[in-house]
């Protein structure tokens, strides 16, 4: 079924990160660190789906379609891919300096309507999208018909030596993230910016959650929330050193036909180190 | 920030200035720090990484003083936790090429050190009038991690001495500065 390769990890990593909305969990790439020196070092990755930051307990995801970009823009793979019981772990050689991106992205339509009072969807659980079979599957009068052009990306970053900035260009679709603030450049002490861009545009009035590792050892999630502004920036304050959870949620109705409304989601692990 | 000098470093501070004085011209402005370096009651003991650096007042890296670090190390191993001097790597670090000649030099153990820089000659150079930081942090590995900043103006009219101390990491640190 994903065999039409240009499209396979996005569509592999639409089911990783389809579970996640359905059921409501994070998914989340952790590095063991960010900041790196000296050369030819090695970075170790956690990743899982799960309720609590950075605590695999539900389900290991499925990481092998993780995308790397070097320093240089160029493409690279991450190795030693093990898959556990409730965790993956990963390894990335880091050969060039500069800054590497880690990212799983995905983006689609999806259909929901109503037929004789039942709920219908299109593409159902397995399908992937495709016009002919939207044409097809969705009736041309549909009761209630919603179309929902969704993006999701899931990301993190690690440098070795001085921070660089080529892999942190922004791809012009779906929600992303652009570093105001360099990504692992980030101290409890500062404040940070970020931007977030919808298809290439200002993302205004996304929601942004942070959640700060450790909520196991405390009894509130003390989350961050952020409403981006006109310019989709947020400007945050940390709640001290540690790795944190970040989560973007946007949603508008500039949708291109056939769809209807237009949402895009955005998670990123990010470092912040004590002054 | 200006504590008086502790009694112990005395000494040292007053041998630095008699070794100068008869290696330099009289007129040659330098500074001479003194830093003390803490025995550390621990089971697994590593020598610090050190970094002593000059900044301005806009939290820019104006000169690299020293960095203590372990180069011996096959395959440049010991250049993985330079970057556990946070600050020091943020600033400047990150963007230098190790090793520094006349910067760069093997770890120290516990006891106090004695530097001497000679305004206008590396590493030191010569420094614009102004209100500067000169920082010290050390970096041990399964230790701990401490930063002493000591904030001085140049050009001083007289012989002037600055003093900090940290409380883990770093003991008592003492910059002079000699007109």
């Amino acid at each position: 079924m994903l065999n039409k390769t240009p499209f396979k990890p996005f569509l592999v990593a639409a089911l990783v990160l389809g579970s996640v909305a359905v059921q409501a969990h994070r998914a989340w790439i952790v590095p063991q660190e960010t900041v790196l020196s000296g050369e030819n070092r090695w970075v170790s990755f956690d990743a899982a789906v799960s309720n609590d930051i950075f605590l695999a307990n539900y389900n290991p995801g499925r990481f092998s379609d993780v995308q790397v970009l070097n320093p240089d823009g160029s493409a690279g793979q991450v190795e030693n891919l093990h898959t556990g019981k409730y965790r993956s772990v990963f390894d990335l050689a880091l050969k060039q300096e500069g800054t590497y991106r880690l990212f799983i992205a995905s983006s689609g339509l999806r259909a929901l309507w109503e037929e004789d009072g039942q709920r219908r969807m299109y593409p159902g659980r397995g399908e992937q999208y495709s016009a002919e079979g939207f044409a097809k599957a969705v009736p041309e009068n549909a009761e209630k018909l919603v179309v929902s052009q969704a993006s999701r990306r899931m990301e993190t970053f690690v440098t070795l030596g001085a921070p660089s900035r080529n892999a942190l260009a922004a791809s012009g679709q779906g929600l992303e993230l652009v570093a105001v603030t360099h990504p692992n450049d980030l101290f409890a002490g500062e404040e940070a910016s970020f931007r977030f861009l919808i298809d290439g545009e200002a993302a205004q009035g996304a929601d942004v959650t942070l959640i700060r590792e450790g909520t196991r050892y405390r009894n509130a999630q003390e989350a961050i929330t952020l409403k981006t502004n006109s310019k989709g920036e947020i400007t945050v304050r940390w709640n001290g050193a540690g790795r944190y959870f970040l989560e973007a949620e946007y949603k508008d109705n500039k949708a291109q036909k056939p769809a209807t409304e237009r949402s895009g989601s955005y998670v990123a692990v990010l470092e912040v180190l004590p002054d | 920030m200006k504590n008086p000098i502790p009694r112990s470093l005395l000494p040292a501070l007053l041998l630095a200035a008699t070794q100068c004085v008869s290696v330099q011209s009289a007129s040659a402005a330098e500074l001479t720090l003194a830093v003390e370096i803490p025995r550390q009651n621990v089971a697994e003991y590593h020598k610090p990484y050190v970094a002593i650096w000059i900044e301005n007042n806009s939290t820019r890296a104006v000169t690299n003083l020293a960095v203590w670090y372990d180069a011996e190390m096959r395959n440049n191993e010991g250049e993985k936790w330079l970057k556990d001097m946070r600050q020091w790597w943020r600033r400047s670090g990150r963007t230098l090429q190790m090793p520094v000649d006349g910067v760069t030099g093997a770890t120290k153990g516990s006891g106090q050190h004695h530097l001497q820089f000679h305004f206008g000659s590396a590493p030191l150079h010569e420094l614009a009038g102004g209100d500067y930081t000169l920082r010290i942090e050390a970096a041990r590995e399964v230790g701990g991690r401490e930063v002493v900043d000591i904030p001085f103006s140049w050009p001083q009219t007289q012989p002037a001495t600055f003093t900090a101390s940290g409380s883990t990491e770093l003991g008592a640190v003492a910059v002079s500065i000699k007109p």
